[in-house]
């Protein structure tokens, strides 16, 4: 089974005060640390995992700077056997461009199965995957929770809300959109990612895919970025945790669910 | 005068919620922009909810086939376009749903209209409009706009607006017939299936000790099912906790989960993402626990506490042990 997993890196925003640049188009990233997408970490894994059972290559791909080959790097160490980097430079592409960009290397290479995360820690569109299917005219799900091949298709399970699962059959190739929890990532040791470095990562240029820099006029753009609107907000209780612990109790009591 | 669709969402003969938000917003930016509110509904034969729905739109387009008696993405697709490219509207709103997220990409591709995703406000400007959007797991808001096109595609988040009301109008019913030309779905549906059921249900407890990511890993899981039990609390999780096996489904509260309406939801190291969020809104009273004082979970709890999660939990169990 030949399957591509499209990854992204990003930064990690939890437990860190984000400043909006002077711009106001982005936060100042500057200080921040990246990891791999949360979602694409399960995408990998399940490609991975696929693979183990079916045979077959995994190649990762991912749209950005040499910065973001990290990502890849670990993703090979995961288990994929190569990776593709296609170079931006300066060009900020919108969800759109990334689509059209990943549906054109996708385009060159064969192809089982596509898998995407369900959308990204950053900006959380969760449009890309299903774009780059529409660009590829492949079968797609989107929120995908388990993944079995059948025949010459896969039984899918698709996450609704309220705990319930929509299972469906899809017909391969198809593009598959990863939700978290799937599987249990693998652990990724700084040795594996040494030892996997010898495996292959071609950067791509954007003008070697065949699209011009109108190709990839975005169609949404960031106007302006502000901070939440003021709301009351939580009233805090202050002091050592004893103190704390006795208020809660307090407000336990209160709302008559203290035993 | 322009046309703004919203796309019906429904389930097992139900409409589901987020279509009353959306009509809610469609029947607003009509009002105020003079358009006309059309409701577009793909479902099997003689369903009685198309009632409740022309009560709230000037106009129903109504697609009746067995095809789509459940959704369907390749045919929602298929249909929309060719509905769009007739109609052209201004403006077309979709629930930013599992559901949602399945077409509404493809079909911006296939129209050439531009679309934003996972909107919680929709504004114009100069008969363009723009979209207020949540970005960085909620610390950011991004006003987004569109390249210059006919018509524009928003998927709106659950819970974004309020639910609109029924009686307004009296919407004449458009019968359609499927575009005899579409191609056969690549994905068939199969069946729904309950992943959320379980040894417990957190629906019914008054107060509910519930865990997040904060918790770090599996093994301190324990201490927080001990401090539970003193309390005589059920313990309740988000997201990552279940998708780390840390504890089974039917303990996850949020939109995926359950939704819960517990007298006290006491919140340890959850940092409140909008989908675990809109699983509490019936609590009575939210107290949060978080390290980070940024955490979005301050942004909706009654009382936080910016604190390591243990230290708190320890020192709750030393004074119930009292």
């Amino acid at each position: 089974m030949e399957i591509i997993v499209c990854v992204k890196r990003v930064p990690l925003t939890q437990e860190v005060d984000l400043e909006i640049n002077p711009q106001k188009t982005d936060v100042r990233k500057d200080m921040l640390a990246y990891a791999i997408n949360e979602w694409d970490n399960y995408a990998i894994e399940e490609a991975v995992i696929l693979k183990e059972k079916q045979g077959g290559t995994v190649t990762a791909v991912t749209v950005g700077t040499e910065e973001d080959e990290e990502v890849l790097r670990r993703c090979l160490a995961m288990g994929a056997d190569k990776a593709i980097r296609v170079e931006t430079g300066d060009l900020l592409p919108d969800s759109v461009a990334v689509a059209k960009i990943l549906a054109q290397v996708i385009k060159g290479m064969p192809h089982d199965l596509v898998l995407t995360g369900v959308q990204a820690d950053d900006l959380n569109e969760g449009s890309v995957g299903t774009m780059v299917a529409e660009f590829l005219n492949l079968a797609h799900a989107a929120v995908v929770t388990n993944v079995t091949p059948e025949g010459d298709g896969a039984s899918v399970r698709v996450e609704l809300e309220g705990g319930v699962e929509e299972v469906s059959r899809i017909r391969l190739p198809a593009l598959l959109c990863i939700q978290t929890g799937i599987n249990e990532p693998r652990y990724v040791s700084i040795m594996g990612i040494r030892k996997a470095a010898k495996k292959e990562l071609n950067v791509v240029k954007i003008e070697d895919l065949g699209l011009s820099r109108d190709d990839l006029s975005p169609w949404t753009t960031v106007e302006e970025l502000f901070l939440p609107p003021e709301t009351e907000g939580a009233q805090f209780l202050e002091g050592d945790p004893a103190t704390v612990a006795e208020e809660i109790l307090r407000i336990l009591k209160e709302k008559g669910v203290k035993k | 005068m322009g046309e703004i669709f919203v796309v019906v969402e429904h389930r097992k003969g139900e409409v589901r919620e987020i279509t009353y938000q959306l009509l809610w917003k469609a029947n607003e930016l009509c009002q105020k922009l003079s358009h006309t509110l059309t409701a577009v509904i793909l479902c099997g034969k003689e369903e009685a909810f198309v009632n409740e729905v022309k009560e709230r739109a000037d106009k129903v387009i109504l697609f009746e086939d067995e095809r789509v008696k459940s959704f369907n993405g390749d045919l929602y697709k298929e249909v929309l376009v060719r509905l769009i490219q007739e109609h052209r509207p201004i403006l077309t709103l979709i629930g930013h749903t599992p559901w949602g997220m399945d077409y509404a990409p493809s079909l911006s591709i296939k129209t050439g209209y531009p679309l934003a995703t996972d909107c919680v406000d929709v504004l114009f400007d100069n008969g363009r409009p723009k979209a207020v959007r949540q970005i960085y797991a909620g610390k950011i808001f991004s006003r987004v706009a569109f390249k210059d096109s006919e018509g524009y595609l928003i998927t709106v988040r659950s819970g974004a607006f309020p639910i609109d009301k029924a009686g307004e109008h009296t919407g004449d019913v458009i019968k359609k017939v499927m575009p005899p030309d579409l191609p056969e779905a690549r994905r068939q549906f199969v069946a729904f299936e309950d992943a959320g059921a379980g040894a417990i249900d957190i629906t019914q407890a008054d107060l509910l000790v519930s865990i997040g990511r904060g918790v770090g890993e599996a093994d301190k899981v324990p201490i927080m099912q001990d401090l539970a039990n003193l309390m005589g609390a059920v313990l309740s999780c988000s997201r990552p906790v279940v998708d780390k096996n840390w504890l089974p489904k039917y303990h996850q509260v949020g939109t995926s989960g359950k939704s819960v309406k517990p007298k006290v939801y006491l919140a340890f190291g959850i940092s409140g993402a909008f989908q675990h969020v809109a699983g509490i809104s019936g609590a009575g009273c939210v107290i949060a626990v978080n390290k980070d004082k940024k955490a979005p979970i301050f942004r909706v709890a009654d009382f936080g506490v910016v604190e390591d999660l243990f230290k708190v939990a320890e020192a709750l169990k030393a004074k119930l042990a009292q």
